[in-house]
């Protein structure tokens, strides 16, 4: 992905900034500029998620994806944030201690690396909230 | 609206076609399919073409009029012709197109056609090619995979379900031993639910055997108006209907990880349209890129209960002489899956069985038959249903 289509984002994937609409009360990340429920009557405005949730379902990839080479085999999962909304992110575990349902919490990690260009991508992932 | 019919139908061999250029296969089916309906060039009023990526795999857009170019259709006869791309649903989008210009009167005779060259790059380009069909900003940049995202559909269907690796190994077992049966299809080997085991992993729990591969190939179709259908062939092909629908196209923002809405809607509406039922249908084709994929499928189209698609398969019910042969070309899995170019094979298998002329693979009787194509994890789905009655 090219420097500057990551840059554009980069707020919202260092800090786990989504969008919230005030009409029906539905938190979104990705941020979107349009409610899917509400459309036209919508309200967003931006918010941080807190970035605690649970794992809906999960993967172990061991065929990488493009920059993630030298990660694999690496969980994958899709994370229900506590306020609504789920996303798709690495989780810095042991695939043996992965399940439906863990606690995770937010960590600022290194996303990936695009080959060519050299250039090194951080965000936001998630690991096990033993805590929780 | 007026009836629509298939008149004629080509598919070339599905494979790993080093001779052959892109050029030379969407020819080979485009060509094919106008003889086989007996039509001359200069009837055909458009060109409705399903190619994923041209772009990535080939280096080359225009698609469309490259097409009509090489087909002899553009210097002198100037024919219109479009492209529709909606990932691995980009062929089902081009038979709906079709459809819906005859259906309309815009046009009378049109080719609905798909093709697909995934050869001409490494398997890396082609996954990061195919790749592009999900969310490549919030998806493909966190490090999911094609097959990593149904891996996390199946992960959720075993959880939810208690569907197991080997019913999901039966989907394959199944659909190579078709595949075996089909003179086009890329695999020509049954296996069993050990070779799928013992095949390497991909994004747990599937396997590279629950993958469907990388494959060139093109299919075409012509389409005509039902009331002429029989001046040119004996047994014509009615379209009963043709139904698409959306969904997110993160499989995160879905309202069930297990359950394609777009596939659940375009059934419904499909259903609707021909005034059919899912026990009414005899034969179906459906978007199998893994074996997940099918048995999710079966059940969105309500052939049977949800969760219970494991089961039903592992009890021969999809088999070609179950109650509903599901796959009978040997499907994505094994017959192979050119993105562009399944959508309008699922058809041309279709109707293959619907005139009787598939071979050891023919399910018997079948009269009403149904294709079901997919874009990226759900967020295309289109399904038509086709009948040998009027
Ligand atoms: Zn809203």
């Amino acid at each position: 992905m090219s420097v500057v289509r990551f840059w554009r984002n980069q707020v919202n994937r260092y800090n786990l900034e989504g969008t919230h609409c005030n009409s029906c009360d539905e938190y979104f990340y990705p941020p979107r500029s349009m409610c899917p429920t509400c459309r036209r009557e919508g309200e967003l405005e931006s918010h941080r998620f807190e970035g605690k949730g649970e794992i809906v379902t999960y993967t172990i990839i061991h065929s990488a994806a493009e920059g993630f080479e030298n990660q694999s085999p690496y969980p994958l999962a899709i994370v229900k944030l506590d306020e609504g909304a789920s996303l798709t992110s690495p989780i810095v575990a042991d695939p043996e201690e992965m399940y439906i349902g863990m606690r995770v919490k937010p960590v600022f990690r290194k996303l990936g690396e695009s080959g060519d260009k050299g250039m090194i991508y951080y965000g936001t992932k998630f690991a096990p909230d033993k805590n929780d | 609206m007026r009836d629509v019919a298939i008149i004629g139908i080509k598919s070339t061999k599905f494979g790993e076609l080093w001779d052959y250029s892109f050029r030379d296969i969407f020819v080979e089916a485009g060509l094919g399919a106008i003889k086989d309906a007996g039509i001359s060039g200069d009837e055909i009023n458009g060109l409705y073409v399903g190619n994923m990526s041209g772009g990535q795999f080939v280096d080359q857009e225009h698609i469309g009029a490259l097409i009509a170019d090489y087909s002899g259709l553009a210097r002198n006869l100037h024919i219109p012709s479009t492209r529709v791309e909606a990932a691995c649903a980009s062929g089902g989008l081009a038979l709906r197109q079709g459809v819906m210009s005859v259906a309309s009167g815009y046009q009378d005779f049109v080719v609905a056609a798909g093709v697909e060259k995934m050869t001409d790059v490494n398997s890396a380009a082609a996954s990061s090619a195919l790749a592009a069909a999900s969310d490549r900003e919030w998806e493909g940049i966190m490090g999911a995979t094609f097959p990593g995202l149904y891996a996390m559909i199946a992960k959720k269907h075993i959880h939810k379900y208690g569907t197991t690796s080997e019913q999901l190994a039966d989907v394959a077992v199944k659909n190579h031993l078709n595949g075996s049966m089909n003179p086009i299809s890329q695999y020509k080997k049954k296996i069993t639910r050990e070779s799928v085991f013992n095949s390497i992993m991909v994004a747990d729990p599937l396997h590279i055997f629950d993958c469907s591969p990388i494959t060139d190939g093109a299919a075409a179709l012509v389409l005509a108006p039902a009331e002429v259908a029989h001046e040119y062939t004996d047994n014509p092909i009615y379209i009963k209907a043709s139904a698409q629908a959306s969904d997110t196209i993160a499989l995160h923002d879905r309202r069930d990880i297990t359950t394609l809405d777009a596939t659940v809607a375009a059934g419904k509406r499909a259903y609707d349209m021909a005034n059919l039922k899912p026990d009414d249908i005899d034969v179906a084709e459906v978007h199998d890129c893994f074996t997940i994929a099918e048995i999710c499928a079966i059940e969105d189209l309500g052939f049977v209960k949800k969760g219970e698609g494991g089961k039903y398969t592992e009890d021969g019910y999809t088999a070609v002489n179950g109650q509903i042969p599901v796959n009978t070309s040997g499907g994505l899995k094994s017959c192979g899956h050119p993105v562009g170019a399944t959508g309008v094979k699922q058809a041309v298998e279709i109707v293959h069985q619907l005139r009787g002329e598939a071979g050891k693979r023919q399910v018997e009787n079948a009269e009403i038959g149904m294709t079901h194509n997919v874009g990226g994890s759900g967020a295309t789905a289109v399904v038509h249903i086709l009948s040998n009655k009027r």
